[in-house]
Formats: C-alpha cells, structure tokens, sequence
C-alpha cells in the first residue's frame, strides 16, 4: 500500500519506492472550480522543494502547484492536455500531474499524514 | 482613492537600487548639445488665431504626403482611407472604450474585436488571431517569446529581408531576456541560405514576405525545415494588402504570423499609433500573448462575446504571464475592421491587384531612366531601385522637385553598404501623373 503525504499547499504526493506521484488534493480542485488547463514541466527537470512544478488553470484563477520534495520529473501525465478536467474528477487517480524520483526520502518527514491533512484542512 | 506621489526619499532610493547619481545620468544617451537646459523660450500667452498661424507656418515646411507624389514604404503605407471609417470610429462609445473585462457593458467592443479576429484568422490563413499588438514590430518581438515558450529554446534566427526596425525591436526584447537572436546579413534579391541555420538548438525563424527590398519569399521549405527540427515558422509582413493576393502564410504552414495591418483603416499617423496583427496554429493558443475574444452564450442562451483565455494575462498570471502586453490598439483596430469590412474579400483582392498593376507599372517606368535599375525578380507594390549615386541624396533632391520618392536603404541600414539602393513603394493612391512626375523628377536629379 503506497503512502499518501501532502503539503501545506494541497499538494499530495503518492510514494512508491523511491518514486512519487504528484497532484492536487481533493479539497484543493474543490477549491479551484472547473480545471482548464494544466501545464506541465517536461520530463528531466530537476525540481526543487517548494519550486514551481506545474501551473494549474481554472476559469478565473491560475495557481502554481509546488514540488513538495525536491527530485526529477521522470513522467507527466499528457492526458491532462486533452483533459484537464480529470483533475475535478478524480484528483487522487487519473488526475495526478507528475512523477518524481526522490532525491531525498527525508523530506516527506516534513509533510502530513492523510490524517493530518484532513484535520489542517477542518481548520481553514 | 489619494494620489501620493513619490518623496524625495522614494526618488533617492530608486535611483540608488539602479545605481545612478541623479535623475540626470538617466540621459546620458541624448547628445549634450540637444538637452534642454532651460524652458523653451516661449512666450507666457497668444490668441488662438495668432497660434494657429504661427504653427501653420512651421507646418507649412514639411511636404505633407498627401500635397506630392508619394513613393514612401518600408513598413508604413499610404492608402486611400474610405471616409465612412473615420466618421464611425469617431462615435463616442468607441472613441471613449474602456478594457471590455465587463462584457455585460462591452458587447459593441467585444464584437467588433471578434469580428477584427476572425478578419486576421481569414487573412493569414491561421486558426486564431488575437484582438491585435501595438504594431508590427513589437508582435514579431512577441512572437518570438512566444516560441521561445512554445519550444522551450531561446535562439531565433532573423532572415535578412526582416525589416530592420523589427529586427532591432527582437535583439531588444532579447537581449533583456537573456536569449540568442541570429541575425542574417541584409538579403536585398530574397535568395538567401537560411534553411543552414536551422538546427535543433533553434527555437524559430522570422522571415518576412514580402520582404523588406520588396521580394516575395516561398515559406513552405523553411517550414518544412523547422518542423522537421522542432522549430517554429514566424511569417512576417509589413503591408497587410498584399495578402488580398499572395498565397497567405498559412497556407504555407507557418506557425505564427504577424505584421503591421496601418494600410487597412489607418492612416500615416506620424509612425503611430498602429495595428499588430497576430495570429497563431489554434494549438499554440495557450501561450499566445494579448487579448483574446471569444463568442459564447448567456444565461438565456443568446450570443454574445466575452475576453477569453484570460489567465495567460498579467492582471491574472502577474510576472507568470505570457506577455505583459495587457492591452491592444482598440480604435485603430476598429478602423481596421470597419475598413475590411467596406471591402469585403472581392475588395480586398481587388484593391490588391490595383496596387500591383501600379506597382509594375512605375518600376517598368524608373526602369527607363537611365542608370536605374529595379533589382526584384518578385513583389508585391514595393521594390528595390539601384542607382547611379547615393539614395539619400537622390531623395533629398527629389524632394526639392516636390517628389517623396521612396526610403533610402541606408537610413534602415547605414552599416550596410547598400547606399545605391532605394526602397520605392506604390499604392492605389498613385496616378498616372504621379508616376510620370517620379520618373521626369528622377532622370533629372540623376
């Protein structure tokens, strides 16, 4: 069973190994409305923590989502080109925007737990 | 709201984070003896009348373009402007418009942006066109950046018959960007190899047609080319008639074309205020810089138009923005469309032919005249003559007979050895006595 962490951001991140898969949570496309358009980093990049990983659009608003550990795109998800409104639907699945390889597994210790994160959400 | 202007201590450290002394230095590049250093000499107060006499009189020494025969080109056009445009674009609630961002008060704004739209999608042969740049110039700069997003590399390569002015409009924009501009020796017969520039570091080639020495270019290759190296096509054009009969650039694959739309609706206007047409592969949109217009329903159903796209835009995306281009020439947009709109496409290819049929019909003329010859194998209403002595002087001289005989190479390019050559431009405003003064004026002068 892989674990799920998340930012402050909404960002989650799924870890598999040494590999993580990057979205938006579910409150987080809530929040945003109708997604129209994601833009992508291209495979290769090398993220930073906090960096800019991808911009997300809605109708009215456009919002950078944030690498939450640092590492390498090693996948994008293309099929958000055609539909972006798959992030509305399905955020934790078919919605996810990005593959990284972990440069340094010790920075999840800083993000949330599903549990944390779902109370950090209550509070806002 | 208040109005704070800024302290003294506001100036100081402005000036001090970009490192000068004084608002002063901030001149340093105007020539020494052309700087004010006290208030014009004027005096505190005169009657209308008196005023309008004393200008009329310093208006009177310049040769209006209207009052001669008139053979000037290179990017900006004399054509006949239909007196219906000017009355309309006249009518307060355009002469006023505000940023149409409240469609529910700017449906007339908006529609007529469309409508300029879908008229710059139609002439290039491109799938969507924004509601216009500043002018020509400054869209090929935008383009340019554009690519630079579209392909995620920063070297363009300019083609030698790009006009010089949107040459150095580009180096400009990119040398602030940090990005790599190849540009190509001035090209006067269109024959040059830039297809040997293409490689996979170039992000796009700029090629104008016609181009500056009046040539007619075939992108098809050069497209062909940069596509097969991941490259983008920018198609350029300086006078947008020509497209009521050239193939347009679309159809020839380009990426992204802009240029200069003044001839359709606008007059001289001193060099500006202008119209930047630009338009792009409908797969490009997203990273399209400006305004886009965009037709959709109400509430209840019924047409209407709204500004589109909009989060590419600064106001939006803030230092994320595909340009900070953040507005577009709305009045002289208007005079475009409304223009168009009186000619329709059978005008517009109409108004076209005539402009050619004048355009060949003054080159076999200076082409008589002794010395003189007409360099293009192609154009479209403007060519390249090669004289006998320097085109500078030879227009100065034919400016004391009363005739505005063309753009001397050397004033677009001083550097590039082509003072013989003279840029000679005609339009459907030319008649037969013009023509005939030119080439009198001419073999005279010679």
């Amino acid at each position: 069973m892989a674990e799920t962490r998340y930012s402050k951001d909404h960002e989650y991140i799924r870890i598999e190994g040494d590999l993580g898969t990057i979205g938006i949570s579910d409150y987080a496309q809530s929040q945003l409305g109708d997604v129209v358009f994601v833009e992508l980093p291209v495979v290769g990049k090398a993220l930073a923590k906090g960096g800019e990983a991808a911009v997300v659009e809605s109708v009215k608003a456009a919002s950078e989502v944030y690498a939450p550990v640092s590492g390498e795109v090693v996948e994008v998800n293309g099929e958000l080109e055609a539909a972006p409104g798959t992030v509305n639907e399905d955020p934790a699945g078919k919605g996810w925007f990005l593959k990284l390889r972990i440069k340094d597994a010790s920075e999840l210790d800083a993000l949330m737990s599903e549990a944390e994160y779902q109370n950090y959400v209550k509070s806002l | 709201m208040r109005y704070l202007p800024l302290t003294e201590t506001d100036r100081e450290d402005m000036l001090a984070r970009i490192g000068v002394s004084d608002i002063d230095a901030l001149f340093s590049d105007v020539p020494a003896g052309k700087l004010l250093k006290a208030p014009l000499d004027l005096p505190r107060a005169k009657g209308e009348l008196e005023v309008e006499r004393i200008l009329g009189r310093m208006a009177g020494k310049n040769i209006a373009a209207s009052a001669v025969p008139f053979f000037v080109g290179a990017g900006a056009y004399k054509h006949h402007v239909p007196a219906t445009v000017d009355h309309l674009i006249q009518r307060s609630e355009f002469l006023t418009s505000y940023t149409p961002y409240q469609p529910e008060i700017a449906q007339g704004t908006l529609q007529y942006l469309f409508e300029f739209q879908t008229q710059v999608a139609a002439l290039t042969g491109m799938e969507v066109a924004n509601a216009s740049m500043y002018d020509g110039s400054t869209g090929t700069g935008e383009a340019v950046l554009m690519a630079h997003r579209v392909t995620r590399r920063r070297k363009a390569v300019l083609s030698g018959g790009l006009h010089p002015h949107y040459a150095a409009v580009v180096e400009t924009l990119s040398e602030m960007a940090n990005d790599e501009v190849v540009a190509l020796e001035a090209d006067v017969t269109g024959s040059e190899d830039i297809l040997s520039q293409i490689d996979d570091s170039v992000s796009c080639v700029v090629v104008q047609s016609p181009d500056v020495f009046g040539n007619l270019r075939d992108l098809k290759p050069i497209a062909e080319k940069a596509h097969a190296h991941g490259a983008l096509l920018i198609a350029v054009f300086t006078e947008v008639v020509s497209l009521g009969a050239v193939t347009p650039p679309g159809a020839q694959d380009a990426d992204i074309v802009v240029g200069e739309g003044q001839s359709i609706g606008n007059a001289l206007n001193f060099g500006g205020p202008y119209v930047g047409l630009f338009a792009a592969k409908s797969k490009y949109i997203r990273q399209m810089p400006g305004r886009l217009c965009g037709e959709t329903v109400d509430s209840a159903g019924q047409r209407g138009f709204v500004l589109t796209l909009s989060t590419r835009e600064q106001h939006i995306r803030r230092d994320k923005a595909t340009s900070n281009i953040c507005t577009n020439s709305g009045l002289c947009v208007l005079a475009f469309t409304i223009h168009m709109t009186l000619l329709g496409q059978a005008g517009l290819t109409r108004l076209a032919e005539v402009n050619h049929a004048n355009a060949v019909k003054l080159a076999d003329l200076i082409a008589g005249v002794k010395g003189v010859s007409v360099l293009n194998e192609s154009f479209f209403n403007e060519f390249t003559v090669k004289l006998p002595k320097p085109a500078a002087a030879v227009v100065e001289a034919l400016a004391g007979k009363g005739v505005l005989g063309g753009v001397p190479v050397s004033r677009l390019m001083p550097d590039a050895g082509l003072d013989d050559l003279l840029l000679v431009a005609a339009t459907e405003v030319n008649s037969d006595d013009d023509r005939a003064a030119f080439a009198k004026a001419l073999s005279e002068v010679l």
